[in-house]
């Protein structure tokens, strides 16, 4: 199956229920302005400001292209899910959006809360509120979690041209926000991630993203391998830290994750781009019944 | 085989370093000061340089550390010098205060070094000040194995004093001991042999810090030897420091003899000199001893540094465990010898030994060999060496928290160090090193 670079552009600029291939859901977008409704909670404001504009999007690793002309639009107050089966280029996009250098961007644009971010390095995009939280994240042998935490957190506040932070005040805080994810004040004096299980680097993760306080988090996976009790703590993390003024972006292939944290918007990614987008039922049925429909809706609704 | 041409330089230069050789011990031997009363020690160490050549790379011990620069270079003894306060008062550690020697140009400094703060039982001076010890002096001073071998005989030779800490049964020096070791030359290429010499009675304990420093570009030659002895129960934590001047050819010796349920925790710190050598030797002589070197080199430019570790087990139970790292920038060349030798008597040894290398550069090199020779047969003995450079995938992950990729190769390079110099005992000394590694790039 190909689809032109024209065809992907046509469909980017498509009005929204076109894409809407969740056969529940009953809403005419039409008499909304042609936005999604307040499905779930509220958080959904149509004159909230932009904070994420990807517009047909290319992006290759060692010459081969992943990211094939991908448009995703995220305002302030909203999450996000984007689904997808292994290889469809998620974990890409993650990675795109904060810089990796593994990466190139060969065609289209990203605009985070109004500027070009294309030619920030990656640390700049931090700082600037881009936040990912890893997959995998890194183990660093010899830094403690304390001084890696007390470290971003003054490289953030330096940015922003502040003082930097003593490491008394900084304790005060960072005690603070391992309640957000419940995690043992011993876990500060570790190795960064050194010898953490699974579920302890992930909340790790969200302890980071906890005191830099992202305007756009990107979850990539965060879910994978998450025993009940630890995805519990996570999401709880994370929706304690949604706020009207921020957005949070969840990378996943499960469902479960999505009962914990209700997603405005579920996009499906293949191939590179996004073929769909929906409410959260559409995780419902991507759950019950695999994906292979939507790509299959996708298919003929490019042919037709 | 190698070429006949490069067999007749090599042949060439075996003269040479013979009568190299020669001149230096004619130097040194020259310039001893005749009221040690040490006659009988020089002249066996003098036969014993008789039969020894001046190493080349074709010597295994010495392989990857080609010595062959300093042919060139006629190094004359350092006279005797004066230093002023302020050139070394940095370098006094708070924690010390009051156990300060300090060694100028190899010799004691009695205006300089200040020992109000040892208690009156321990005799700390130099060789030359200990009239009382001078009956026991011969059991200990050179009589540590691996006194033959070449730059140890050439400081027995010819040192000019020596660094006396003795400590009698049960004493418990709670105030760190540290010698400062210091040049101040007239300008030509000079030898500087410092001598220490460390006796922990047993159930004695100490603090012991060792700083070799220097800031002068100019040629030096720095052939020291420390000689420590733990008698039963003993337990000595030692830091030597090794900043020496960009000029300078430091060939450094510690050598440990441990006795029975005796404990040695050293540090060894590499950062200066143009190539510098530490061949650090522990001999058990009795069960149970516990053995603890952590070692870390940070070398950039065209620096040469190489460890050299021997610990010779003939006991049982005895505990080892070693440590070394290196980070190595620019044309720099880190070199690591770990020998482990396990005797048959030696059973229920437990060893480990960790080589780990950070490059920094492409142009960096990194030789590391570890020896295990181990004929008991019921012993643990772990090893490992690693290689490697600053992963760019950690970097990312401290870029992706908003820390700029030179900052993060900071915190790695850092983090890789702190390990290392974590396990320096003196407080103020390892936050000065810590921030001397943190300016390192």
């Amino acid at each position: 199956m190909g689809i032109s670079a024209e065809m992907v552009h046509c469909f980017a600029n498509a009005p929204y229920e076109s894409l809407v291939t969740d056969k529940n859901f009953n809403f005419n977008a039409q008499e909304h302005g042609g936005r999604y409704p307040p499905y779930r909670r509220g958080m959904i404001n149509e004159n909230s400001d932009i904070i994420l504009s990807v517009r047909d999007l290319r992006a290759s690793v060692d010459g081969t292209e992943i990211i094939k002309g991908l448009n995703l639009e995220v305002r302030a107050g909203e999450i996000h899910a984007i689904m997808g089966l292994n290889g469809s280029g998620k974990s890409t996009f993650s990675k795109v959006l904060v810089g990796h250098p593994d990466y190139e961007v060969t065609a289209g644009e990203i605009h985070f809360k109004g500027q070009n971010i294309l030619e920030l390095e990656p640390h700049d995009r931090a700082t600037s509120g881009i936040f990912l939280a890893f997959q995998y994240p890194l183990e660093i042998p010899g830094v403690s979690n304390r001084d890696f935490l007390r470290v971003a957190f003054n490289a953030h506040r330096k940015a922003r041209g502040e003082e930097e932070i003593d490491v008394f005040d900084f304790d005060d805080l960072i005690e603070e926000k391992l309640d957000v994810v419940k995690m043992d004040a011993s876990f500060l004096d570790r190795s960064v991630n050194e010898g953490f299980s699974g579920g302890e680097k992930k909340r790790n993760e969200i302890l980071q993203m906890a005191l830099l306080e992202p305007v756009l988090a990107i979850l990539d996976e965060t879910d994978s391998g998450l025993d009940i009790d630890a995805l519990k703590t996570v999401a709880g993390g994370v929706n304690q830290l949604s706020t009207p003024d921020n957005a949070v972006v969840l990378i996943t292939h499960y469902q479960r994750l999505l009962d914990y944290i209700v997603p405005d918007y579920v996009h499906v990614m293949a191939d590179g781009r996004i073929i769909t987008t929906g409410g959260k039922d559409l995780a419902k049925q991507l759950e019950s019944r695999g994906y292979e429909w939507v790509l299959e809706e996708f298919r003929t609704g490019v042919t037709a | 085989m190698a070429s006949s041409v490069s067999d007749v330089s090599v042949l060439a230069t075996a003269d040479q370093r013979d009568a190299y050789l020669k001149g230096l011990v004619q130097a040194v031997k020259a310039a001893v000061p005749g009221d040690l009363g040490l006659g009988g020690m020089r002249s066996r160490a003098e036969a014993l340089l008789n039969e020894q050549a001046f190493p080349s790379t074709r010597d295994e011990d010495w392989r990857f550390t080609d010595l062959s620069a300093m042919l060139s270079i006629e190094f004359a003894v350092a006279g005797e010098s004066a230093v002023d306060e302020a050139a070394i008062a940095d370098l006094r550690l708070p924690e010390t205060a009051g156990a300060q020697i300090v060694v100028v140009n190899g010799r004691v400094s009695t205006a300089l070094s200040r020992i109000e703060n040892l208690p009156p039982e321990a005799v700390v001076g130099s060789l030359g000040s200990s009239p009382d010890l001078s009956a026991k002096l011969g059991e200990r001073l050179a009589q540590a194995s691996g006194s033959h071998e070449v730059f140890t005989a050439l400081n027995t030779v010819g040192f000019q004093d020596a660094v006396v800490i003795w400590l009698p049964r049960n004493v418990v020096v709670e105030t760190p001991i540290q010698i400062i070791y210091v040049s101040r030359l007239q300008g030509n290429p000079a030898i500087v042999q410092p001598r220490c010499l460390v006796v922990a009675e047993s159930g004695s304990a100490a603090t012991l810090v060792e700083d070799f420093w220097g800031n002068s570009a100019d040629s030096q030659f720095t052939n020291s030897v420390s000689e420590l002895w733990l008698d039963a129960n003993a337990q000595v934590s030692h830091s030597r420091i090794q900043r020496e001047g960009a000029g300078t050819f430091h060939i450094g010796k510690t050598v440990v003899t441990q006795a029975r349920d005796s404990q040695y925790v050293g540090t060894a710190v590499d950062f200066g000199a143009k190539l510098a050598r530490h061949n650090w030797e522990i001999y058990q002589t009795g069960e149970q001893t516990t053995t603890k070197l952590y070692g870390l080199g940070a070398i950039a430019n065209t620096q040469h540094a190489d460890t050299h570790s021997l610990v010779a087990l003939s006991h049982p139970h005895g505990t080892v465990e070693q440590e070394h790292k290196a980070i190595v920038d620019g044309k720099a060349h880190s070199v690591f010898n770990g020998r482990m030798a396990v005797a048959q008597k030696a059973q229920l040894t437990s060893a480990s030994q960790l080589n780990r290398n950070l490059l920094l550069s492409d142009k960096a090199r990194v030789d590391t060999k570890p020896q295990l020779e181990i004929v008991a047969d019921n012993v643990k003995c772990a090893h490992g060496a690693t290689v490697s450079q600053l992963q760019a995938d950690e970097i990312f992950y401290l870029q992706s928290r908003g820390i700029s990729a030179p900052q993060a190769q900071r915190l790695l390079i850092y983090a890789f160090a702190m390990e290392i110099l974590e396990t320096v005992s003196v407080a103020t000394l390892r936050s000065r090193l810590a921030a001397l590694i943190s300016q390192w790039t």
